[in-house]
C-alpha cells in the first residue's frame, strides 16, 4: 500500500462503526437513504443526497477494494430510490465489462445489471448478449443470472432474453448450467421446446452441477418428463386388468390389437439413472428434489429406493424435519409399503418440537395395518400420557382413525378411549369424547354402557365440542338410553342460557328428538327450550328454533313436511370417514411450497398429466457434427482486449497529460449498418462505438464491428483486405475469423485513426469467396473522449478560446428538455463529453478532447428566458466544432 | 428465489436486513411476529408462513430466526438448506454465531451474504472460496489492519469459482502436511419403562481435518464397508469409485470438513452401552414423590464411559426437589422444571446413583407421566458399529504425509422413558 493508505484506514474504520449504528434497529426508518456508508459528515448534509452520491460515486474509483465493494452493495440496495444518480456510475462498469480478467468482467456485469434503473435496460441488454458469447464459463453463469434481473426489471425484453437463454442452455459448462435453467423458469417455464436438443447433455451433466442448479434443474426435469413421456406406470395396471380378463377372449384380442407393450423411452431411463446417484448427498433439497422426481416419474416398482434418503433427512435440523415429514406423509397414504420398514424412525421423543411429533404421528396412523397396529397402540398410549397436551389429543385423534381403518382393533381402542373418560385432563377428555362418537356411529349396536357413562360426564366437562357431542350422541340414540335421556334434557333445559352456541343447537336438536321419540315425557321441557331459543341472541339459534318448532309442534298451519319430522330426525345417518389431513395434498407436486402450504403459491407450475402418446422423441437427437461446431462458435475469441491495465483495483485511467481523460458518461447503444446481408450476400455487419479508450493506439477510436452470417452454411475467413484510406489515417484491423457458423454472430473490435476529420474509411471486406467494399464514417461525436475538469478550469480554458475558436448558435429547446439531467442525456447521447460540474442552474458545461490530437472541445449551453438557449462551442478544431454545433442544434431543439 | 433475509433475536428486533431484488419492507415481518406469539415456543414457529404476498420461510439457530422472504413458488428445502448454510458460514468464520457477534462483523456479514446469493440465487456457498473473497476476522488480523489499513477483501482474484475442484484453494503449502479423520457414531434409541429398546440405530459421520501441500487425491477404504447403509458424501467423493469397488476417493478441501455420513443398517442389533435403573413415584396422597436413579454400563467392549450427563424435564407440577447424589453435581431449576446431572466418567465398581424426594404442588393431582430421561455420553477409541478403517493412501504429491484416525461413540438422541 502507498503512503496514503492510513488516511484509508481511517475512513475504513468509520465505515465499521458506521455500519454497526445503522445496523442496530434505531428510530429512522429503514428506508432512509442516508446509509451512513462512508463519514459522519456525508451523513450530516444528507439533505444534499446528490454531493453524497457524488462522494460514493467517486469512492467507485478508489484503490481499496473493501470500500468499493460496500459501494457496489450500496449501489444495488438504494440504485433504484437515486435513479438518475446511479446512471453516473454505469461507464464504471461498461469499461469493466472489456477487462481481460474474467471475474473482473463477471462482477462488473454482477453489479451492473443489478442497478434497477429502466434507463439502462438497453445497454444491459447489450452486456448480456456480449457476456453470454464470453470465452470465460463464469461470465456466462452471471450473464444467466443477469437476465433474471433484466426481465423483472423489464418484462418487455422477454424475447430478446429467450434468444440468450437459447444460446446458453447449448451451453456445455457445468458452471452455466444451472444458472441458465433457472432462468428459463424464471422468463419462459412454457417454452419446453428449448429443453430438447438439451436434454441429454444436461442429464450427463447433472451429477457435476453445484447442489443448488442441481434443484433447479431436477424440478425442471420433471415437468419435462411429464409432458414428453408416457406413463410407465400403466405397465401395472394393466398386468391387473390382463389377469382379471384373463378368460375373456374378446378382452384378450382388444389388448393385443389396441395397444403394444410398454417400452421406456431410453431418455426416460437416462433421467431416472442419472439422478439416483444425488440421493447420496449432503444436501437435504437435492435428496427432496431426486425423491419427488421419482415419485412422479419413476416407474412404481423403483421408487422403492428413494425412502432410506428421505429417513436419513430425519437426522437433519427441525426445519428439515418438518418438511420432509410432510411429504413423507403424502408419500405414505398412497403407498404404505415404501416407509413400512423405517416405522421406528418416526416413533416420537418427548424433545421433538409438537409440529414434528404431530406429523410423525400422522405418518405413523398412514403407516398402520392389522401386523404392526399391537406396537404402534402400545406406543400411542405413553403418547397419550404426554405431558404436551395438544399432541396427547392428536394423538386420541390417530388411536380414532386407526380404529376405524382396522376393524379388528376397533373394540380395543374404543375400550381405551373410554378409559380415557377418567382422565384429568379436560383436553384429554374432550378430544376422548369426540372421537368416541365418531366411532359409536359406526357400530353403535351394543354400546348402550358407553352412551350412559358419557352422559355422566356432562356434569363435569366444560369444553363446548365435547358437550355437543355426549349431547347428539344421546339424541341420536335416545331409544337405546329412555330412561337417561329425558333426564339429561332436564339437566340441559336449566343450564341453556349459560351454554356455548354448539352446544345449544345441540341441545335443541335433542328436544327435538326426543319430543319425537318420546313426547310424554318431554314435551313441556322441549316447549320450554324452543321458547328460551326463541329469544337468544344468536341468529342461527333463532333461526333453528323456529325450524324445529314448525316442523315437530303440530298446529294448523303446518304443512305436509311435519308428518316426515321423524323420518328427517332420525334418519340413518352416514358415518363420518377419519381421513388424513394429508389426503388432498398429493396433487401438488410434492416437494413445493404449494404442497407445504397445500394451495397453490404464486408462480406454481402444474405438473401435467402424463400425455396418451409419446411426443416425437426424435427431437431430442443431437447431430454430433453440429454439436462440435457450435462449440467453437462459442470458443472463437469474441473480445479481444490483450493489454489493458486491469485488476480489482485498477479501475482507475491512467492520465495522459494534464487533462484528465475520464470514462464515457453514456455509451449509446446506436449501430451503424456496415455491410446490409443483401448485399453481402448472407453476411451482415454493423458497427458501433463503444467509447473506450482504444487499445491498439492512442490516437484511434475504437470500433466494434458485428458479424452476423444469415445463411445457412459457413462462412469462412473473415477478413480486412485492401482498404483505401485517406493519407494519414491509420487502423488496425481485427484478427481474421477463421470460420463462422449459420445464425452465429460475432463481434470483434478494430481501431481507427481518423484524424480528427470525418472522412469516411473505405475498406474491403473479404470472405474466402468474396470482397465487399464498405464505408466507416464516424460521427463527429465519436471523435471525442470526455475528459475530467472543475468549472473554474473550463472557465480558464474558454477563455484561451474565444474569438475564431468559437462558434454559437441560438436554439428554441422543447419545454421537456430543459431540466439538467434530460439535457445531459441528449448532449452525450450524441458526443462523447464529459460533464464539467456546474454551479449555475440555468449553464451546462461540457468538455472533451479530440482522439487525434488532443485538442479541447468544450461545449456550453446557457438556457436563456423564453426556452430559448445559447450553444457556444470552443476549440481548435473550428471543423468539427462546427458541424458538432450544427449536430448538437436540432437534439436539443426536439421534443 | 431470495428475495430479502432478515434477522430477528429471541426479544423480536429485526437486527439485521439484507435486499438481493428490490426492497421488502420490515412490515412484513409482522407475520412473523403474530405466528411467532401463536406458537408460544420458538421451536414451534413454523418454517412457512404464507403472508398476502410474499412466504416467509424461517431458520431458528443460536436463539436467532434467520427469516427469508420470497415472492413465488419455490422448493422450501432449497431456502431452508441455504439458511442453514448461510448459519455454517457465519459459525464458521467468527466461531460463534450470537447476534453480538454479527453486529461486532456487520461489515464482514454484509459482504459474505452479497457474495453467497446473487439476485436470490446461490452463488458461492463453499467456504473455501468465500475465505478467500473476505477473509475471516481474527484478532490478529484486525489488529494488523488497524495498523497497516489492510482489510479483509482478500486481495486475490477467488480462482476457486473457476476450478473443476470448487472446494479447494490452489497452491497450498503446509511445512508439516497431516491429515486426520474422526469417525464418531451416534446412538439414537429410545428405551422402554421395562429397560427393552424400543428403537435403537447408529448415525455416523466421518470428519477430516486434512492440511496437506498441493493437490493430494486420497483413498480410504474400509475393512467391512458393508455395514454403512444408506450414506451421503461430501462432493469431492467420486460417487463412482464407491458404487464399484466401495473405497472413498476424493480430492480433499483444504481444513475441516465433513467426508461422508452414514447411517448403519437397521437390520444389525445395536449394543446399547448404558442402562439406567429407576424409581420414580408420585403419590396421589402425598405431596411427596420418591426419585431414584442409578446409571451403569453395560457392554461397553472394556472402555470407560465418559462425559455423561443426565437431563430430564420434569412434569409441571414439581415445585422442587431434594437430591443427594454419588458423583458429580446436580441442578434443578424451579422455573424450567429442568433437572440435570453431569455425572462425568463412570466407575464400574462403583455406580453413580442420585436419590431424594420431589416436593409437589399442595393440592395438585399427580401427574400422568413420570418424566423422560435424556442421557448423553461419549465413548473414546469405539466405533460402536464395528466399522473400521483399512488404509489411508495419498496419489498425486510426493511427500509422506502424516495420518491419524481417531473413534469415538456418543449418545445422540437417547431417551429413557420411565
Amino acid at each position: 500500500m502507498s503512503s496514503n493508505s492510513l488516511g484509508y484506514s481511517e475512513q475504513g474504520g468509520e465505515t465499521v462503526s458506521e455500519l454497526g449504528q445503522e445496523a442496530v434497529p434505531t428510530t429512522a426508518p429503514s428506508a432512509s437513504p442516508a446509509f451512513g456508508l462512508f463519514s459522519s459528515d456525508t451523513k450530516r448534509q444528507s439533505s444534499s443526497d446528490d454531493s453524497f452520491y457524488l462522494t460514493s460515486m467517486a469512492t467507485t474509483f478508489s484503490v481499496l477494494p473493501e470500500i468499493k465493494k460496500l459501494v457496489y452493495v450500496y449501489l444495488m440496495r438504494y440504485a433504484e430510490e437515486q435513479q438518475d444518480l446511479a446512471l453516473l456510475s454505469i461507464s464504471t462498469f461498461q469499461r469493466a465489462l472489456k477487462d481481460p480478467n474474467q471475474l473482473i468482467r463477471a462482477s462488473a456485469l454482477r453489479v451492473l445489471s443489478s442497478i434497477r434503473v429502466p434507463i439502462i435496460v438497453p445497454i444491459m441488454m447489450l452486456s448480456i448478449k456480449e457476456a453470454a458469447a464470453d470465452l470465460s464459463p463464469y461470465v456466462r453463469k452471471n450473464a444467466a443470472h443477469a437476465i433474471q434481473k433484466l426481465y423483472s426489471l423489464d418484462p418487455e425484453q422477454k424475447e430478446m432474453l429467450i434468444e440468450v437463454i437459447e444460446k446458453l442452455l447449448k451451453d456445455k459448462s457445468t458452471l452455466v448450467a444451472g444458472s441458465v435453467v433457472m432462468s428459463f423458469e424464471e422468463v419462459c417455464p412454457d417454452r419446453i421446446d428449448l429443453i430438447h436438443k438439451n436434454y441429454r447433455k444436461l442429464c450427463n451433466l447433472l451429477v457435476d452441477v453445484e447442489e443448488w442448479g442441481q434443484v433447479v434443474i431436477i424440478h425442471m426435469m420433471t415437468r419435462y418428463a411429464r409432458t414428453q413421456f408416457v406413463s410407465p406406470w400403466k405397465e401395472d395396471e394393466e398386468y391387473n386388468e390382463k389377469n382379471f380378463y384373463e378368460s375373456d377372449e374378446e378382452q384378450k384380442e382388444k389388448n393385443l390389437k389396441g395397444k403394444k407393450p410398454y417400452a421406456m423411452d431410453p431418455d426416460h431411463r437416462l433421467l431416472i439413472r442419472n439422478t439416483k446417484p444425488l440421493l447420496q448427498s449432503r444436501n437435504a433439497a437435492v435428496v427432496m428434489a431426486v425423491a419427488q422426481l421419482y415419485w412422479h416419474v419413476a416407474p412404481k416398482s423403483e421408487i422403492g429406493i428413494v425412502s432410506k434418503s428421505l429417513v436419513r433427512l430425519l437426522r437433519s435440523n427441525r426445519e428439515v424435519q418438518y418438511i420432509v415429514l410432510q411429504n413423507i406423509a403424502t408419500m405414505s397414504i398412497q403407498r404404505k409399503g415404501l416407509f413400512e420398514p423405517y416405522l421406528k424412525s418416526f416413533y416420537v421423543r418427548s424433545t421433538d418440537p409438537t409440529m414434528i411429533k404431530t406429523l410423525k404421528l400422522e405418518i405413523l396412523t398412514n403407516l398402520a395395518n392389522e401386523a404392526n397396529i399391537s406396537t404402534l397402540l402400545r406406543e400411542f398410549q405413553t403418547y397419550v400420557k404426554s405431558q404436551d397436551k395438544q399432541f396427547a389429543a392428536a394423538t386420541i385423534q390417530a388411536i380414532g382413525r386407526c380404529a376405524t381403518n382396522i376393524s379388528e382393533v376397533t373394540d380395543t381402542c374404543l375400550n381405551g378411549l373410554v378409559c380415557l373418560l377418567s382422565n384429568r385432563d379436560e383436553i384429554v377428555v374432550a378430544e376422548s369424547v369426540v372421537v368416541i362418537k365418531k366411532l359409536l356411529q359406526t357400530q353403535p349396536a351394543h354400546h348402550g354402557e358407553i352412551i350412559k357413562h358419557m352422559a355422566k360426564l356432562l356434569d363435569n366437562i366444560t369444553v363446548p365440542v365435547a358437550r355437543a357431542s355426549i349431547l347428539w350422541l344421546i339424541g341420536e340414540y335416545c331409544e337405546r338410553v329412555p330412561k337417561i335421556a329425558p333426564d339429561v334434557l332436564r339437566k340441559m333445559a336449566k343450564s341453556f342460557t349459560s351454554e356455548d352456541d354448539l352446544v345449544k343447537l345441540q341441545i335443541l336438536n335433542l328436544g327435538a328428538k326426543l319430543y319425537l321419540t318420546n313426547s310424554k315425557q318431554t314435551k313441556f321441557l322441549t316447549q320450554y327450550i324452543l321458547n328460551l331459543g326463541k329469544y337468544d341472541q344468536s341468529y342461527d339459534i333463532r333461526d333453528r328454533t323456529r325450524f324445529i318448532r314448525q316442523l315437530i309442534v303440530p298446529n294448523e298451519k303446518s304443512g305436509a313436511l311435519s308428518k316426515y319430522a321423524k323420518k328427517i330426525f332420525l334418519a340413518q345417518k352416514p358415518a363420518p370417514l377419519l381421513e388424513s389431513p394429508f389426503k388432498d395434498r398429493d396433487h401438488f407436486q410434492l416437494g413445493t411450497l404449494s404442497h407445504t402450504l397445500n394451495t397453490r403459491a404464486t408462480g406454481y407450475l402444474e405438473l401435467s398429466n402424463w400425455p396418451e402418446v409419446a411426443p416425437d422423441p426424435s427431437v431430442r437427437n443431437v447431430d454430433a457434427i453440429e454439436l462440435v461446431s457450435a462449440s467453437i462458435a462459442v470458443t472463437t475469441p469474441a473480445i479481444l482486449s490483450p493489454s489493458l491495465v486491469a485488476d480489482l483495483e485498477g479501475l482507475n485511467l491512467s492520465s495522459s497529460s494534464v487533462i484528465d481523460v475520464s470514462i464515457p458518461v453514456f455509451v449509446p447503444m446506436k449501430t451503424h449498418e456496415l455491410l446490409h446481408r443483401m448485399s453481402g450476400k448472407g453476411l451482415a455487419a454493423h458497427y458501433h462505438f463503444p467509447r473506450q479508450p482504444c487499445i491498439y493506439g492512442d490516437q484511434m477510436v475504437s470500433v466494434q464491428v458485428t458479424l452476423t452470417n444469415t445463411t445457412d452454411e459457413k462462412i469462412e475467413n473473415i477478413h480486412i483486405g485492401e482498404r483505401k484510406l485517406p493519407s494519414d489515417m491509420r487502423m488496425h484491423e481485427f484478427s481474421p475469423i477463421e470460420s463462422l457458423e449459420p445464425e452465429g454472430s460475432i463481434t470483434v473490435s478494430m481501431g481507427i485513426d481518423f484524424c480528427d476529420s470525418t472522412q469516411t474509411a473505405s475498406l474491403k471486406l473479404c470472405t474466402k469467396d468474396n470482397h465487399f467494399s464498405v464505408n466507416i464514417q464516424p460521427p463527429v461525436g465519436e471523435l471525442l473522449l470526455p475528459v475530467i475538469m472543475s468549472e473554474r478550469d473550463f472557465k480558464k480554458e474558454k477563455g484561451k478560446l474565444t474569438g475564431m475558436n468559437e462558434t454559437s448558435a441560438s436554439v428554441t429547446v422543447a419545454p421537456q428538455n430543459s431540466t439538467r439531467l434530460v439535457i445531459v442525456q441528449k448532449v452525450v447521447n450524441v458526443a462523447n463529453l464529459g460533464v464539467v460540474p456546474s454551479g449555475e442552474d440555468n449553464i451546462h458545461r461540457f468538455a472533451a478532447k479530440t482522439v487525434h490530437s488532443g485538442s479541447l472541445m468544450l461545449v456550453t449551453v446557457e438556457l436563456k428566458e423564453g426556452s430559448t438557449a445559447r450553444l457556444i462551442i470552443n476549440t481548435e478544431k473550428t471543423v468539427i466544432g462546427s458541424i458538432l454545433l450544427r449536430e448538437l442544434k436540432p437534439v436539443l431543439s426536439q421534443g | 428465489m431470495i428475495h430479502s433475509l432478515f434477522l430477528i433475536n429471541s426479544s423480536g428486533d429485526i437486527f439485521l436486513e439484507k435486499h438481493w431484488k428490490s426492497v421488502v419492507s420490515r412490515s412484513v415481518c409482522d407475520y412473523f411476529f403474530e405466528a411467532q406469539e401463536r406458537a408460544t415456543e420458538a421451536e414451534n414457529v413454523p418454517p412457512v408462513i404464507p403472508t398476502p404476498h410474499h412466504y416467509l420461510l424461517s431458520v431458528y439457530r443460536h436463539k436467532i430466526f434467520f427469516v427469508a422472504v420470497i415472492q413465488t413458488e419455490v422448493p422450501p428445502l432449497f431456502v431452508i438448506e441455504f439458511l442453514h448454510r448461510v448459519v455454517d458460514t457465519f459459525q464458521d468464520y467468527f466461531g460463534v454465531c450470537s447476534e453480538v457477534v454479527l453486529k461486532d462483523n456487520v461489515v464482514v456479514v454484509y459482504e459474505v451474504l452479497e457474495e453467497m446469493l446473487d439476485n436470490g440465487f446461490p452463488l458461492a456457498t463453499e467456504s473455501n472460496i468465500l475465505k478467500e473473497l473476505i477473509k475471516p476476522p481474527t484478532i490478529l488480523r484486525t489488529v494488523v489492519n488497524t495498523i497497516t489499513g489492510s482489510t479483509n477483501v482478500g486481495d486475490q482474484l477467488p480462482t476457486g469459482q473457476l476450478s473443476v475442484v470448487p472446494w479447494r484453494r490452489t497452491g497450498v503449502k503446509y511445512t508439516n502436511n497431516e491429515a486426520y479423520f474422526d469417525v464418531i457414531e451416534e446412538i439414537d434409541a429410545i428405551i422402554d419403562k421395562s429397560g427393552s429398546t424400543i428403537t435403537a440405530e447408529i448415525q455416523g459421520v466421518i470428519d477430516a481435518c486434512v492440511k496437506l501441500t498441493g493437490m493430494p487425491d486420497l483413498t480410504l477404504s474400509f475393512m467391512n464397508p458393508r455395514l454403512l447403509d444408506d450414506v451421503s458424501f461430501h462432493p469431492c467423493v467420486r460417487f463412482k469409485r464407491w458404487e464399484s469397488e466401495r473405497i472413498l476417493s476424493f480430492i480433499p478441501p483444504d481444513g475441516n470438513f465433513r467426508l461422508l455420513s452414514y447411517h448403519v443398517s437397521a437390520q444389525n442389533l445395536v449394543a446399547i452401552p448404558v442402562y439406567v435403573k429407576h424409581n420414580i413415584s408420585f403419590r396421589d396422597s402425598s405431596s411427596l414423590g420418591r426419585f431414584e436413579i442409578t446409571v451403569g454400563p453395560k457392554q461397553t467392549m472394556g472402555k470407560t464411559l465418559e462425559g455423561v450427563m443426565v437431563t430430564s424435564q420434569m412434569p409441571k407440577g414439581v415445585l422442587n426437589m431434594s437430591l443427594t447424589s454419588s458423583h458429580g453435581m446436580h441442578v434443578f431449576d424451579p422455573v424450567t422444571k429442568l433437572l440435570s446431572w453431569d455425572v462425568g466418567k463412570i466407575n464400574p465398581q462403583k455406580l453413580p446413583s442420585l436419590k431424594g424426594t420431589m416436593s409437589l404442588q399442595a393440592g395438585a393431582f399427580k401427574p400422568d407421566e413420570n418424566p423422560t430421561i435424556n442421557l448423553q455420553f461419549k465413548i473414546q477409541q469405539l466405533a460402536i458399529s464395528g466399522l473400521k478403517v483399512n488404509r489411508l493412501d495419498m496419489y498425486g504429491e510426493k511427500y509422506k504425509p502424516f495420518k491419524g484416525i481417531k473413534y469415538m461413540t456418543k449418545a445422540g438422541k437417547f431417551q429413557v422413558r420411565t
